[in-house]
């Protein structure tokens, strides 16, 4: 291709990108001409396993409360405040952590949920609530996002532990049973409805429907 | 001499009541068994009583008593869990009672659209009650049982 004048007829980089690619291809589509069948079937499996195995680890590492709150945005505000509740502390020592409530359990809403969560990485580089201040005043905003996730899902990650059908309601208290029997068995509401701030402080709640 | 036996006397009776009270153990309803220069060990803490069912009042000024568990509600300048049911809007869904009247009104006697800021934070008066039966008994009279003790003829 490169004739006497190396300068003037070197194609450009888009042209050497696209025969790189094709050269590629080629290389791909044609038969093995040195290894065997097996050794490459074998060879395919075991990078198979240790690839999406990798995968797997890697993702739920990010699926842990420490990971969750080996951010200072975390630690010492979501976390911090969740100490005092029953999702922490109880008595039968149960504890939610981060990802059993903001995390879908089953395997493409997790992925759907993690990739939304790229942003959060975002967030965290540009100093998005790096201050107390700055997440306060974006509280309001991030408690929304969660309610209406939960809204939308009708508070799956409550019921990955909390099922409508499992409540012995003449163990509950007289409030509880009366207003599960009459919103929750009716489908009328759903549990993020009226829990809301069960495992974080509130934000400013004027002008959410039902506060103050 | 005399002066020095009565010293002599006068010290050792000290010496002996202060012995004989420190080797007797005070038996207190409030404080326990617990010697007066030592920190007793802290109660069980009593579960909340949780029956929503509206308590008397011992006197019609007394503002009603929560008759059910509060555990972990905000009441702060962002939110206010108590209004979640309590608020005017909100009883005919939670069928609570809702906030009285008066709670409206300002310092001047005016009412206002909403419960008044001074009367926000609930647990200023309103509190729920716990189950522990208390050590100490209360003989608090209310006013029916007074009148009718003081009517001729009445029970005294």
């Amino acid at each position: 291709m490169t004739g006497s004048d190396p300068k003037a007829s070197r194609p450009g980089f888009v042209r050497r990108a696209w025969g790189f690619l094709l050269e590629l291809l080629d290389v791909l589509i044609k038969p093995s001409t040195v290894l065997g069948l097996g050794v490459l079937v074998i060879a395919g499996f075991v990078a198979g396993i240790i690839f999406w195995g990798g995968f797997n680890t890697a993702l739920e590492v990010t699926n842990t409360e420490k990971f969750c709150t080996s951010c200072h945005e975390m630690r010492d505000n979501v976390f911090s405040e969740l100490k005092s509740t029953i999702h922490f502390t109880n008595r039968s020592g149960v504890r939610a952590t981060c990802p059993d409530c903001h995390v879908p359990h089953n395997w493409t809403d997790k992925i759907a949920r993690k990739m939304q969560a790229s942003q959060e990485v975002w967030g965290k580089l540009f100093g998005y609530i790096d201050t107390r201040e700055k997440f306060l005043d974006k509280r309001l905003e991030l408690a929304l996002h969660e309610w209406a996730r939960f809204k939308a899902n009708d508070s799956l990650e409550c019921r990955n532990c909390h099922s409508a059908d499992s409540m012995d309601l003449t163990k509950q208290s007289p409030r509880a049973a009366v207003a599960h029997e009459r919103y929750l068995f009716t489908g009328q509401k759903t549990c993020i409805d009226c829990h809301k701030g069960i495992a974080h402080h509130l934000p400013d709640m004027r002008g959410v429907p039902g506060w103050q | 001499m005399i002066r020095k036996t009565v010293i002599l006397l006068l010290a050792t009776a000290i010496a002996a009541a202060t012995g004989a009270l420190a080797a007797e153990t005070l038996e207190s309803g409030l404080r326990g068994s617990t010697p007066l220069n030592d920190e007793g060990a802290a109660a069980p803490m009593t579960p909340m009583r949780n029956t929503a069912e509206k308590e008397v009042r011992n006197y019609p000024e007394q503002p009603p008593v929560i008759p059910h568990s509060i555990d972990g509600y905000q009441i702060d300048l962002r939110s206010n869990k108590c209004l979640s049911c309590h608020a005017r809007a909100r009883t005919a869904e939670s069928q609570a009672p809702m906030v009285s009247i008066t709670h409206f009104m300002d310092r001047d006697g005016q009412f206002l659209a909403s419960i008044s800021p001074r009367r926000f934070f609930c647990t200023e008066c309103h509190v729920p009650q716990s189950v522990a039966t208390p050590p100490v008994s209360n003989d608090f009279v209310d006013i029916d049982t007074m009148l009718n003790r003081a009517a001729p003829g009445g029970r005294r």
